[in-house]
């Protein structure tokens, strides 16, 4: 007995090996399975973040989005300071309230005030597309959060339990892929609108969310499958780590490449279902406004003051085309594998 | 195969049960009903309604008459458009929308498989990039935004075609929805095209035909099409479901009178029959569909056994 007893002052053999939950993972392990070779400061991120930045779309893209986005979060409060308009301001003088073209004043004259002009109320466009974006980033950025929540529980409970559990999860799954969910989105918000707009916005969220979490479970229960019979998972097991613990410390911080990169490319789909449930007048609605919102108003005035539609309709279109670029970056960047030649 | 089919078959009719009773839950779970509107009905009215469509009745009794209605195909009458049957409005917008689909959709085979296996047989050339962005631009612009902007340029600019007008199948007035709702299908389908075309060009039965002496046009349209347009298949599952949603939007933008203009005015309206018939037949399309492109796998790739 004397000898398995280490004495007190005996220095540890192998220093490396931790028991108790908080180490079952060990992480340079697991980069190595990861990433196949381990290069000298060098991980899988910054190998990945080298990657992204080389790819100039990626990088132009990136840049978009985020003077887009700063513009969009801080632009109207600067707006307001500088000329007193804000995204709802009608002028007070009668001659004013009427479309005025960009960059033009009330006689006619080149001016500054309006660069995107004024809608028919004569309430400036800039301060609306801007004010516009605050909501459809948001929407976008909570529904792909809530989709991200629902889609990792789900997936990787699924993915980690196995067996007859799976089967029925991603049966369900199959199930509700093939269902026309946007019909009965339309459904749902045109027979219950909710009373005020900022319920309407968590209602938004909800739906919005709630239906586009399903590829996000398929990718999860995917990467979870292969990772789960890996010794640090029974590491973990074997000092007694609860399932749950397992699932969410262990696993699903493992598998997070694939998922940042499909949730990337969520948030220009999600930023376009909103546009399109505004455009049909279901979704952000008066006062509030968002780029589909604003496209829909633009659209209606279309023969005569297109500037209505266009500045939006553009600024939401470039957006959209930068969040694409992202994201197929990223997915480059992450997934060397499937990368285009 | 058979066996794999019937099964399908199967599970479709729960599915649909499952769509028409959540759908009739919203309307029932809505507040106010179809007659409520600014004016207060003087009570004896209303209650005369409410007895005419049997609103007074359990609710279990009016869900199990919508149920048996409309397994025998009788979806009833539209509330909000007086003296017309659901089946009679399907029977006129369905022709619109379909007119409007499946021209979209042909537009978008024939230009985003030739954009995509072009980019893929010049991978990397000026062709290849530019094509590329104009898929991408394809996906980004929204086709609310690009309807108005095909009419202010085409219709009110240069007058070439009608603006908002419905002149029956082949006319004038199809071009630019048509094209509106393609956009994004081209894009997608240019995409797909290319990544099948880039993968399958590399394969070992390529080396075959190529080691053979086949011309590379034989190659490229016997052979590697075959394979490389796999995803395109499996794409226009889904494609179906977008492409109703499309209409949707582009039926609204060019108010033309299609499936699914009258689909959002009977959720405004909250005309109950006229929701759950289009939802319905909505639905048995999709489903269908998704099962008639399930069974065509096995008849492209010849690996793929039920």
């Amino acid at each position: 007995m004397a000898d398995i007893e280490p004495p007190d002052n005996r220095p540890l053999v192998e220093p490396e090996i931790h028991v108790g939950p908080e180490y079952a993972v060990a992480e340079s392990d697991v980069a190595e399975l990861v990433t196949g070779e381990v290069f000298a400061g060098s991980s899988l991120w910054r190998d990945a973040w080298r990657r992204l930045l080389r790819n100039k779309l990626a990088v132009f893209g990136m840049l978009v989005v985020l003077v887009l986005a700063i513009a969009s979060v801080i632009g109207p409060a600067i707006i307001a300071r500088a000329t007193g308009l804000t995204y709802d301001s009608i002028p007070k003088d009668a001659a004013l309230l009427k479309s005025f073209a960009p960059f033009r004043a009330a006689d006619g004259k080149f001016s500054w005030a309006h660069p995107m002009g004024t809608d028919n109320a004569g309430r400036d466009i800039l301060a609306r597309v801007l004010s516009g974006g605050q909501i459809s980033l948001m929407v976008a950025l909570i529904a792909t959060l809530v989709s991200l929540v629902i889609g990792i529980s789900y997936g990787a409970i699924a993915g980690y339990l196995g067996g007859r559990v799976d089967d029925l999860m991603m049966r369900i799954v199959d199930v509700l892929y093939s269902l026309p969910y946007v019909i009965l989105i339309i459904v749902l918000l045109a027979l219950l609108p909710a009373k005020t707009p900022t319920a309407q916005l968590a209602e938004l969220f909800f739906a919005l969310g709630a239906v586009s979490w399903l590829t996000m479970a398929r990718i999860v229960r995917g990467q979870i499958i292969s990772l789960k019979n890996q010794d640090f998972v029974l590491a973990a097991r074997a000092t007694g780590v609860p399932t749950l613990r397992i699932i969410f410390r262990h696993l699903v911080p493992n598998a997070l490449g694939p998922v940042i990169v499909y949730a990337t490319l969520t948030i220009p789909s999600v930023m376009l279902s909103e546009a399109f449930l505004s455009f049909l007048g279901l979704g952000v609605r008066p006062p509030r406004v968002s780029w589909g919102s604003l496209a829909a108003e633009g659209a209606q005035n279309l023969a005569i003051y297109p500037w209505q539609l266009i500045f939006p309709g553009l600024t939401m279109a470039l957006m959209l085309f930068s969040l694409n670029f992202v994201g197929d970056g990223l997915r480059d960047a992450l997934d060397p594998q499937t990368r285009k030649e | 195969m058979l066996r794999f089919i019937l099964r399908r078959i199967i599970v479709i009719i729960p599915m649909l049960f499952f769509i028409v009773s959540l759908t009739w839950v919203l309307v029932r779970l809505a507040p106010g009903n179809f007659y409520t509107g600014e004016k207060k009905l003087a009570p004896a009215i209303e209650n005369n309604l409410r007895e005419k469509y049997g609103l007074n009745k359990p609710w279990h009794v009016q869900y199990r008459k919508v149920l048996w209605n409309m397994a025998r195909f009788d979806l009833g009458n539209s509330l909000k458009y007086e003296g017309q049957s659901v089946n009679q409005i399907l029977r006129r917008t369905l022709p619109v929308s379909a007119a409007l689909g499946v021209t979209a959709y042909l537009i978008a085979l024939i230009f985003g498989i030739t954009m995509g296996t072009l980019a893929a047989l010049k991978q990397n050339s000026w062709l290849d990039y530019a094509s590329m962005t104009v898929a991408m631009l394809g996906i980004s612009v929204p086709n609310f935004v690009l309807g108005p902007l095909l009419v202010l340029a085409f219709s009110l600019t240069l007058y070439w075609f009608p603006p908002a007008l419905w002149n029956g199948f082949p006319s004038k007035s199809i071009v630019l929805p048509a094209l509106t709702l393609s956009a994004i299908y081209i894009a997608y389908i240019a995409r797909l095209t290319r990544a099948g075309m880039l993968e399958v060009l590399r394969s070992d039965y390529i080396r075959t035909a190529r080691a053979k002496g086949l011309t590379e046009r034989q190659i490229v349209m016997r052979h590697a099409l075959r394979g490389g347009l796999l995803p395109v298949v499996s794409f226009s599952g889904p494609a179906l479901a977008f492409l109703i949603t499309g209409t949707v939007v582009v039926e609204r933008v060019f108010a033309l009178p299609g499936l699914g203009n009258y689909f959002i005015n009977a959720c405004f309206n909250r005309d109950e029959p006229l929701i759950l018939g289009i939802v319905a037949f909505i639905a048995i399309t999709v489903l269908v569909f998704n099962l008639l492109v399930d069974i065509s796998y096995a008849f492209i790739d010849p690996r793929i056994r039920y």
